[in-house]
């Protein structure tokens, strides 16, 4: 079966599900313009971002790496960098032009300041969404996809009900030549040997050893009971008991094929296959880590409802918990909790992907639709 | 007649309560017919077998823990009376 989906054409080839005119802050210091320039232009897409100076090394690195990321991501259609001054401006422009899109810079102190930076931002942007909205969808084979999983909001029925029905998708997405990411790394704990034993090469499973090792230790150093954090309240509550069951119960998002690399944070990749990503486990550092490797689309289980999505990537909310799809319904993209009274796992599985292609080829997401998403780029080291 | 409780993997011994169960209510499944010994929250876990002190608990055919008790079939099994593996630094013998 050979699956398709309507997405726009990319200067280096890739496809996007959507068009997004996007204005990036380098730094926090030129937030209030971005979100401003938001509301003035229609359809456009602020990205603030908290930090982004005093910021050293690998901290940095892997900040600037995220940005990039971001603007590189196939949903974007071109992109106006704002920054205070004008050599950080034309730095992280020009590390967005390598992707080929239209990227614009403007230096707010060499522009005469906010209100003309505003001015000249609107003319920018309204040639931008011109641009963009006239540019029509094509037809793509699902390989083209690069998906996310990602959970939060934990209970029992995600490890039951919603995480095997993404890993159904996930699966699906592999086979079709597509490439999935899963991330959480700490969510790996309890289940790394399991991920280990389907790596592609010693080298990969050695990888995910460490950087659950890396984890652990970093928590013990800080004095971090990890049997106490993890399950957190609200996943005891609801009937987890240890940190392998909730890890086994999460690494089944991610589906049974092979692990064929372990990506450092905000790192994308030109592989086909399942991938994971060294991500924190929040929701909105781990989404932005996702969206900063490419992924077009991001598959989001929540038990108990964490309503939050990723403004780059549309996000679906699954839920196998039927309280949850009763009584939090405006927020529920797809109810899979049928699987607790009988539904089997594919035809729950069959319903998903089937969502995912229509929001593949415009329909939004509720998060979407409600503005329930941001963007938050990791941090390793305190600002200097 | 609606499923109960959910079994993830054949050779798992404990099953996960998809509805509330009552102490003294029966869970049937196929061959298998346990009276629930205490009340069971939806959610949680119960013992399909009687679980000795250091039994390893099977869920998704993957141990999730160690009984922290002595845990009988149809009893309650969570956070008083598991013990979870990953704080003994084991993974030495799993590499």
């Amino acid at each position: 079966m050979n699956y398709v989906f309507e997405g726009y054409r990319r200067e280096d080839g890739r496809y996007g599900v959507r068009n997004h005119v996007a204005v990036l802050a380098v730094m926090d210091n030129v937030n209030g313009i971005v979100r401003h320039l938001a509301d003035l232009v229609k359809g456009v897409l602020p990205i603030p971002v908290w930090y982004g100076r005093g910021q050293f090394g690998a901290d940095d690195l892997m900040f600037r790496r995220a940005q990039k990321g971001i603007g590189n991501n196939p949903n974007i259609h071109s992109v106006l960098v704002i920054s205070l001054e004008k050599v950080s401006a034309e730095r992280v422009a020009k590390s967005i032009s390598e992707s080929g899109k239209r990227v614009e810079w403007i230096s707010v102190q060499d522009t005469g300041g906010s209100i003309e930076t505003i001015t000249k931002a609107m003319r920018i942007l309204l040639d931008m969404t011109l641009a963009a909205s006239s540019q029509k969808r094509e037809q793509v084979p699902i390989s083209e996809l690069v998906l996310g999983v990602e959970c939060g909001g934990t209970d029992t029925t995600s490890g039951i009900a919603a995480n095997p029905t993404l890993g159904f998708v996930a699966d699906r997405i592999v086979d079709a030549g597509g490439t999935v990411y899963l991330t959480e790394t700490s969510e790996w704990m309890g289940a790394e040997q399991m991920l280990a034993k389907r790596a592609s090469t010693p080298e990969v499973a050695n990888q995910i050893w460490a950087s659950v090792s890396r984890i652990e230790n970093d928590a013990l150093g800080r004095g971090v009971d990890i049997r106490g954090a993890n399950p957190v309240p609200d996943n005891i509550r609801g009937g987890i008991t240890t940190i392998e069951e909730k890890s086994l119960g999460a690494i089944i998002k991610g589906g049974s094929r092979t692990v064929e690399g372990l990506l450092d944070y905000a790192v994308p990749t030109t592989g086909r296959g399942l991938y994971l990503m060294d991500t924190a486990a929040p929701a909105a550092e781990s989404m932005t880590g996702i969206a900063a490797g490419g992924a077009q689309i991001i598959l989001f289980s929540t038990g108990q409802m964490n309503i939050m999505g990723c403004s780059v990537a549309p996000t679906l909310k699954v839920t196998g918990n039927p309280r949850t799809g009763e009584f939090l319904r405006d927020n529920v993209d797809i109810d899979v909790s049928d699987i607790l009274t009988g539904t089997a796992l594919d035809v729950a599985g069959e319903r998903l992907f089937s969502e995912m292609l229509a929001v593949a080829g415009g329909k939004y997401t509720r998060s979407e639709a409600l503005g329930d998403v941001d963007i938050v780029i990791s941090r390793i080291q305190p600002t200097v | 007649m609606s499923i109960k409780a959910i079994i993830l993997h054949p050779q798992d011994n404990v099953a996960t309560a998809i509805s509330e169960f009552r102490k003294g209510e029966r869970f049937i499944a196929g061959e298998v017919s346990i009276k629930i010994e205490e009340d069971i929250p939806f959610g949680h876990k119960f013992a399909l077998i009687d679980l000795p002190v250091d039994a390893v608990i099977l869920k998704y055919g993957e141990a999730i823990g160690l009984a922290g008790a002595n845990i009988s079939k149809g009893m309650h099994v969570h956070v008083h009376n598991v013990e979870s593996q990953r704080g003994r630094g084991d993974q030495g013998e799993n590499k």
